[in-house]
């Protein structure tokens, strides 16, 4: 209402600018974008452009389907709880006496016996379970950049390592509670001979940490120089720790913050149950396998306490497909997706009427 | 406003009093010592909402009245201020981008406003000062100032007329873009004031503003230096507004008296209050249900962890122990604390990002609307305009459309069509080689020769020529001259041959009451019968045979509504008195002599079928006796001074009686392009049109009849001033009857409407129309007692929303907004779209949902303060059923589908509070939080709801019943919403233990490696960011390149992002969470696997329904071919859900 005045201005045939927006005088340009007539596919879903589409797929799921269930059947996995609950168990009494001081160690051996051959690389694990990996106050007390190598970090440890950053006003070396409370148990393989003999199975220490984990995001303080003693010199070992980081491996390549075994539990699990790599058993050469079938003694060095939680510890022997471990997602449940998927393409194709009337119109 | 209060406040003490003085000129009466000039608010128009430095405060305040904004906020501080486990940068970053996105709109917005503002308040106007004239600007105009204006200039503000440069001291103005009347008023000078106005002494006493636009009072002291203060009375005539121009007069002086926000054209305007659109209010329900989603969920958590924290060694067993500080804290204030944390974990659910798409979508969607060339008028060279993008999809959901009638439904341009003499019809056509100019076209007997007597056809031009009140616009200048050389013309041209009469005048101008009296009379001239003008008493008119005939006017009984003809007594100069009278048909039958009737009653009726309007013309002889009878009666009535109205009425009916017939004519109001066309397809499309206006009732009904708003067999139901005397009861007791009866008939006995299906204008068997006049429904809405007022309201609004069209005429512009206003509020709230041209629709406009401006000739006020303005009439039909339809279907799925992305979301992130001892550990990466609704699903969903096309523009235009589809908001009601949510769980649910099982065991690697907790959460990532994607690529019926470069594009983005995020070691980030576990997760088959089956998985249900779902809908028959798919199409996508 209120611009009155200028109105007779566009009768005397000046015409002005009026309201928001600029004077449009110009024809709104014929473009395809403008016009909203812009080409386009126009797909419409029937069932005769569906149900092909879904026989194409189920297809494709049932050759999946085969060579899961061909690969999964192949996957042999063993697993043994050793925390040593039951009394009968010879790990209870390491289990029950317990104490982070203990000068000498508690060692306990288990029997087992594979019921098959282990042909092609074996893999061990430590399972956990009722461990909280995925504690948000447990994710976050780590300083990555003092994992990385960096020396201000290493002196100064990130205010989230609380309350493991600092013991008797030095700084932690790994700060935080994931390198504070690092899975310290010792496992060995024996493998007891029908002859008798008790032969010590070799296990790889290598080859378990993600490379890029082990040679760019971890890292020690001094980057190469080999005295890695000096390098945390300033710094103490954590609180539960019995050796310092710069004596976990006597290997130079995998000490300090570039031990494997620590990079990998340092990769915090998704579940409280998990289970991480422990060490890779080789695949011999020629037709021998692995872990041939027999008797095993599996020798704990007990240390890492799991009761005061309901925890469980376990040693887990594994083989390997190109899809990764055994897997819940075995071929079998795939198998029949495949088939699952393929079943409503049958089912559309036996209902007739309006879905076809739709069809003949177009 | 707020300057408006503040004027208020400060002149407290001038608006006790009822009265304001005001010094004509700033001369303060001599023998007024202690005068102290009054402080009046200035001539400034402020239409702008903010100034440069209360616009932040304001804008900020404003913004964060919204709920959400208001929501992000607390999120937002509650992040700075609790340890929370996302950091205040992934809900600051994007709500700082909001506030600022939408100040800036707001602010450019506001600045349009502001300069619009400026135009008018600079515009220059020429004040009489000392008695130099002195160029100003509007704005500083203030009360007392004596101004001059111009012919065709509009009054900067209302003014008392001093001085008129025509000799009669009349001038005349219109009021068109006031009231919608564009005939020219007459207004008159204040008698005996002084011709020099310098020496003018006078104050004016005049009652405060008002609204009202035909009162006002007022009295003006002149002071003359000997003589004692004359005193005059001023009345409306006096009074000439701001808003109207001044026609047919040179120049006026005019003394200012009421002045910017006080002038009664700025009183008729109401506040421009924020309108929200309804999608909006859907939008904060859902909101609600989401926040109640959030607490709950936040609620459960916090229970839960305080439950699973009392078993021993889980709240902080030896390998995760608490700081100091935490062992501190107080458990309630940790428990309280811990509920934020949860809160502000899971406040994703509600998406921030979704009121910037939803703002962007809008602001750039609206431009569709002004590229459109369809919109495009090569008459006045413009499109479209949007003046709010808030609207957009408002328009896909207008159930009432209140229509201006003059400039809007008709073009405001009468036109003679034919007329009809002693039975026979006449149709003017332009090639005048017949003899007379008339040709015979279907009449009773379609012979030339019997056509009527030519006695009869000069009488009746005659009669056209005689019976009005038209005056001949007399060009200023060269007014005396012009006349004279007509004359010259048509004496050369008598001498040339009788039978041609002279070129049509169509330049010379006629100024009428209405715009059909000067039809008639152009219609005439057509015939050669031309009307010359008034010579003092006697009207000078020029036959068909060159003669001038001069008429002596005796009497003119006016024209009112009731009586509904108008009479003129002329004495020729052979001194036969005559009475010549025209008016309605059903007035005018009952007082002739019948067995003429019915020879025209067929003609009359026939037009008026045709949409035309229609006039009967009768005369009668006076004899000596009976004309000085008349003459007496008329003298004594009009000086009575008691019931003058009623004595005059008496006589008029006494004089107008046994008159016979001579003919009828029909004028038509030409109707805009397409109006008919226009107002059928919004019916068809489900809408009920009201028509508001300040027009006769006669005028209105028969535009409604042309636009095919009533038919034929549509029952009027008359509920206005003259159905209310019939009965010769109390008003009162009259419009208690007939509300009861009208109700009784259209609402009690009409078969009960189905769904919105027969309120079609075809189907409905039985169909009604509503007309009510301004002053009955001010009865209806003020009755005495309050207890009837909201009765009588019900009654009346029930009555209206059954019957199919309402015509409310005679309505003043503050009485359309609360017709608009009252249907507004009416039970389900319906969405209500005005449409005008002129400011007395601004009030509508402003009061409606969504107000549509037309660009016509009654100025810019409409343009000014609409939502949207469109060149003509016609093009209400795209705008509303192929614009405002895509609008809706596109926002509606935008929001559905940001809650449902969302929800799915979080979910996953919920769930897995289960998992990690509910300690709020997020399950992605703050980079995918923040990234989620910014990066990787905004575009594809922005992209579709500025150009999905569910059914082409084409196929919408053509059946307008598609546009009931969506009606009452059908795809944003609780049933899709419940739908969407389910989808969003099901997709969630499936996200998460989908992977919770793949990491049963977590060795996923071929090298027996194991995937942690980001890989866990960025496996999640990877099925949501492609299953949501996906699903809107299902849901995509219109894929142009924009669509395949953007969905496709944001997952490659996706992917490439991950990979990039995850490729470096960021200095800045205090954990690499995410270092390589993107690439690692590819190396895994396994997840692979996962991530493809989940997907289809989560598809799959939906490609099911979606081909499973048989077409159905009432339409399916109805349409074309091609329109059958696309029906199709509309119902699987989008009405299924709703039913399953």
């Amino acid at each position: 209402m209120m611009a009155s005045s200028y109105t007779a201005k566009e009768e005397d045939g000046h015409i002005t600018v009026s309201g928001p927006g600029a004077l449009r005088s110009r024809k709104p340009e014929n473009t395809a974008f403008k016009q909203q007539r812009l080409p386009a596919w126009q797909p419409i879903l029937t069932a005769g452009t569906v149900l092909p589409a879904f026989f194409i797929i189920g297809l494709l799921f049932i050759p999946i389907g085969i060579g899961l269930f061909v690969t999964s059947n192949n996957i042999k996995e063993f697993e043994i709880d050793y925390t040593g609950v039951d009394a009968s168990s010879p790990c209870y009494n390491c289990s029950q006496s317990f104490s982070w001081n203990s000068s000498r160690p508690c060692t306990c051996s288990i029997p087992f016996y594979l019921e098959q051959p282990y042909e092609s690389n074996v893999y061990v694990y430590y399972g956990l379970s009722n461990f909280y990996q995925n504690h948000r106050r447990y994710v976050k007390s780590r300083d990555d950049s003092q994992l990385n190598g960096d020396p201000k970090s290493l002196m100064e440890p990130s205010k989230e390592c609380e309350p493991y950053a600092f013991h008797e006003n030095k700084p932690i070396a790994p700060c935080g509670a994931i390198a504070n409370s690092m899975f310290n148990d010792t496992l060995e393989l024996f493998y007891n001979d029908p002859n008798g003999t008790k032969v010590q199975i070799l296990l790889n220490t290598t080859g378990i940490a993600w490379w890029t984990d082990k040679h760019v995001k971890f890292g020690n303080p001094g980057g190469n120089s080999p005295n890695l003693t000096a390098a945390f010199q300033g710094t103490t070992k954590p609180i539960n720790w019995r050796r310092p980081v710069f004596d976990l491996d006597a290997d130079e390549g995998n000490n300090g913050f570039i031990n494997e075994d620590f990079i990998v539990w340092m990769r915090t699990a998704a579940l409280p149950t998990f289970r991480k790599l422990y060490r890779i058993i080789n695949k011999k050469s020629g037709m021998v396998p692995t872990l041939p079938r027999g008797n095993y003694s599996l020798e704990v060095v007990y240390n890492y306490p799991v009761r005061s939680f309901e925890g469980r510890k376990r040693m887990i022997l594994s083989t390997i497909s190109w899809m990764g471990g055994e897997e819940p997602l075995s071929g079998h449940r795939l198998h029949r997706r495949g088939l699952r998927v393929l079943l409503p393409g049958r089912r559309a194709a036996a209902r007739p009427p309006q879905v076809r009337e739709q069809k003949q119109q177009r | 406003m707020l300057r408006r209060t503040l004027n208020r406040w400060l002149g407290r003490d001038e608006r006790r009093v009822d009265s304001r003085s005001i010094c004509v000129g700033h001369r303060s009466s001599s023998n007024n010592e202690a005068f102290i000039p009054p402080k009046f608010c200035d001539n400034r128009i402020v239409s702008s909402k903010y100034t440069v430095w209360n616009f932040l405060p304001k804008n900020l305040f404003e913004q964060f009245r919204r709920i959400a904004n208001f929501y992000f906020l607390i999120i937002f501080l509650v992040q700075v201020i609790v340890d929370t486990p996302t950091s205040p940068v992934t809900s600051g970053l994007p709500l700082f981008f909001v506030i600022t996105v939408t100040a800036i709109k707001q602010g450019y917005e506001d600045w349009l406003r502001h300069k619009a503002d400026n135009e008018v308040n600079k515009y220059p106007v020429t004040v009489l000062e000392q008695g130099r004239r002195v160029r100003k600007e509007s704005e500083k105009i203030k009360v007392g100032d004596v101004l001059e204006v111009d012919e065709d200039e509009t009054f900067p503000c209302d003014l008392i007329l001093l001085q008129s440069s025509r000799d009669d001291d009349t001038c005349f103005v219109t009021t068109a873009s006031l009231d919608g009347e564009s005939n020219h008023k007459t207004h008159y000078t204040v008698p005996d004031t002084e011709k020099d106005l310098e020496s003018l002494n006078a104050t004016i006493e005049c009652e405060q503003p008002q609204p009202d636009l035909y009162k006002f009072v007022g009295r003006m002291h002149i002071y003359k230096a000997d003589q004692e203060p004359a005193v005059r009375s001023l009345g409306p005539e006096n009074l000439l507004l701001k808003g109207s121009t001044l026609k047919n007069t040179q120049t006026i002086c005019g003394v200012a008296i009421y002045t910017g926000m006080e002038t009664k054209m700025a009183l008729n305007y109401q506040g421009k209050s924020q309108k929200r659109s309804a999608v909006e209010k859907s939008i904060n329900a859902f909101l609600l249900v989401y926040l109640c989603i959030l607490v709950s969920k936040a609620l459960v958590c916090t229970t839960l962890k305080y439950v699973w924290q009392n078993k021993p060694g889980q709240d902080e067993p030896w390998y995760n122990e608490k700081t100091q500080r935490e062992k501190d804290t107080n458990l309630y204030l940790k428990m309280f604390t811990d509920f934020l944390s949860f809160m502000v974990l899971f406040n994703f659910i509600i998406p921030v990002s979704m009121y910037v798409t939803v703002e962007m979508q809008k602001f750039l969607g609206s431009f569709f609307i002004t590229w459109d060339k369809d919109f495009f008028d090569p008459e006045i060279k413009e499109g479209a305009l949007v003046n709010t993008s808030d609207l957009n999809e408002e328009l896909g959901q207008v159930e009432y459309v209140f229509t201006d009638k003059t400039g809007t439904l008709t073009q405001n341009n009468m036109e003679f069509i034919e007329c009809c003499i002693d039975g026979f019809q006449y149709k003017y056509q332009d090639a005048g080689t017949d003899l007379d100019g008339f040709c015979v076209t279907d009449g009773p007997a379609n012979k030339v020769q019997h056509k009527a007597g030519r006695e009869k056809e000069e009488l009746f031009l005659r009669a056209l020529c005689l019976c009005h009140t038209v005056q001949v616009k007399e060009s200023p200048e060269q007014g005396q001259g012009q006349r004279d050389g007509l004359m010259d013309q048509v004496d050369g041209l008598g001498v040339d041959g009788k039978g041609l009469h002279p070129p049509p005048q169509e330049q010379r101008g006629f100024i009428a009451s209405s715009p059909d009296e000067v039809a008639l009379v152009k219609g005439a001239m057509r015939y050669g019968f031309t009307f010359l003008g008034f010579e003092s008493k006697t009207m000078k008119i020029l036959t068909r045979d060159n003669d001038v005939e001069r008429y002596e006017l005796l009497h003119v009984l006016n024209f009112d509504p009731v009586r509904r003809r108008m009479s003129v007594i002329v004495r020729s100069k052979s001194g036969d008195t005559l009475l010549f009278c025209k008016g309605a048909d059903s007035s005018i039958f009952p007082r002739v002599r019948q067995e003429e009737v019915e020879r025209i009653r067929m003609n009359v009726e026939r037009n008026a079928t045709e949409g035309y309007r229609t006039l009967c013309v009768a005369y009668k002889y006076l004899n000596a006796e009976e004309y000085a009878q008349a003459d007496a009666g008329l003298r004594e009535a009009r000086l009575a001074l008691q019931d003058r109205e009623e004595k005059l009425m008496a006589v008029y009916n006494q004089v107008e009686t046994g008159m016979s017939l001579i003919g009828a004519t029909a004028v038509e109001d030409r109707l805009q392009e397409e109006a008919a066309e226009t107002m059928e397809a919004l019916q068809g499309a489900g809408m009920k049109v009201w028509v508001l206006t300040g027009d006769k009732m006669e005028t209105a009904k028969s535009t409604c009849y042309a636009c095919r708003l009533f038919q034929r067999n549509t029952e009027l139901l008359e509920l206005t001033v003259r159905t209310l005397e019939d009965g010769g009861r109390r008003r009162e007791e009259r419009l208690h009857e007939l509300l009861v009866e009208y109700h009784k008939k259209a609402v009690q006995d009409a078969p009960p409407v189905k769904a919105g299906v027969t309120r079609a204008w075809s189907s409905a068997n039985h169909d009604y129309g509503f007309i009510i006049d301004g002053a009955t429904l001010s009865m209806v809405l003020n009755s005495s007692s309050e207890s009837n007022s909201s009765r009588y309201k019900n009654l009346f609004l029930q009555i209206c929303q059954n019957c199919t069209s309402v015509l409310c005429c005679r309505m003043a512009p503050l009485q359309k907004a609360q017709i608009v206003k009252m249907v507004k509020n009416s039970k389900g709230s319906p969405i209500t779209l005005s449409i005008g041209d002129g400011a007395n629709d601004v009030s509508m406009i402003l009061e409606a949902h969504v107000g549509i401006g037309i660009k016509g000739k009654e100025g810019r006020q409409a343009v000014r303060n609409s939502d949207y303005a469109i060149p003509k009439l016609k093009h209400l039909k795209k705008l509303l059923l192929a614009h405002g339809h895509l609008y809706y279907v596109r926002i509606a799925h935008l929001v559905q589908y940001f809650f449902y992305k969302n929800l799915c979301f979080i979910l996953p992130q919920f769930l897995y509070q289960f998992f990690c001892g509910y300690s709020q550990q997020p399950l992605y990466d703050a980079a995918y939080l923040t990234m989620y609704n910014i990066c990787f699903t905004s575009m594809p969903i922005l992209a579709y709801s500025l150009l999905e096309q569910h059914i082409c523009m084409e196929v919408l235009l053509d059946n307008a019943t598609l546009y009931r589809g969506i009606a009452k908001n059908g795809m944003l009601r609780w049933g899709p919403f419940f739908y969407w949510t389910l989808l969003g769980v099901f997709h969630g649910l499936l996200f998460f233990f989908g992977v919770r099982y793949l990491f049963g065991n977590p060795a996923l690697q071929d090298n027996g490696q194991v995937f942690g907790n980001w890989s866990y959460g960025t496996i999640v990532f990877t099925v949501l960011v492609f299953t949501v994607t996906l699903k809107l690529a299902l849901d995509t019926r219109h894929w142009t390149w924009i669509n395949h470069f953007v969905i496709w594009g944001s997952l490659a983005f996706y992917v490439f992002f991950s990979f990039f995020w995850g490729g470096i070691i960021w200095p800045f980030l205090k954990q690499q969470r995410l270092y390589f576990v993107f690439a690692n997760m590819l190396s895994s088959v396994s997840a692979w696997l996962v991530i493809i089956l989940l997907i289809l998985l989560s598809l799959l249900p939906e490609i099911l329904l979606v081909v499973f779902r048989k077409p159905r809908g009432p339409h399916a028959g109805q349409l074309s071919q091609e329109g059958l798919l696309q029906t199709a199409r509309l119902h699987l996508s989008h009405h299924l859900p709703i039913s399953t």
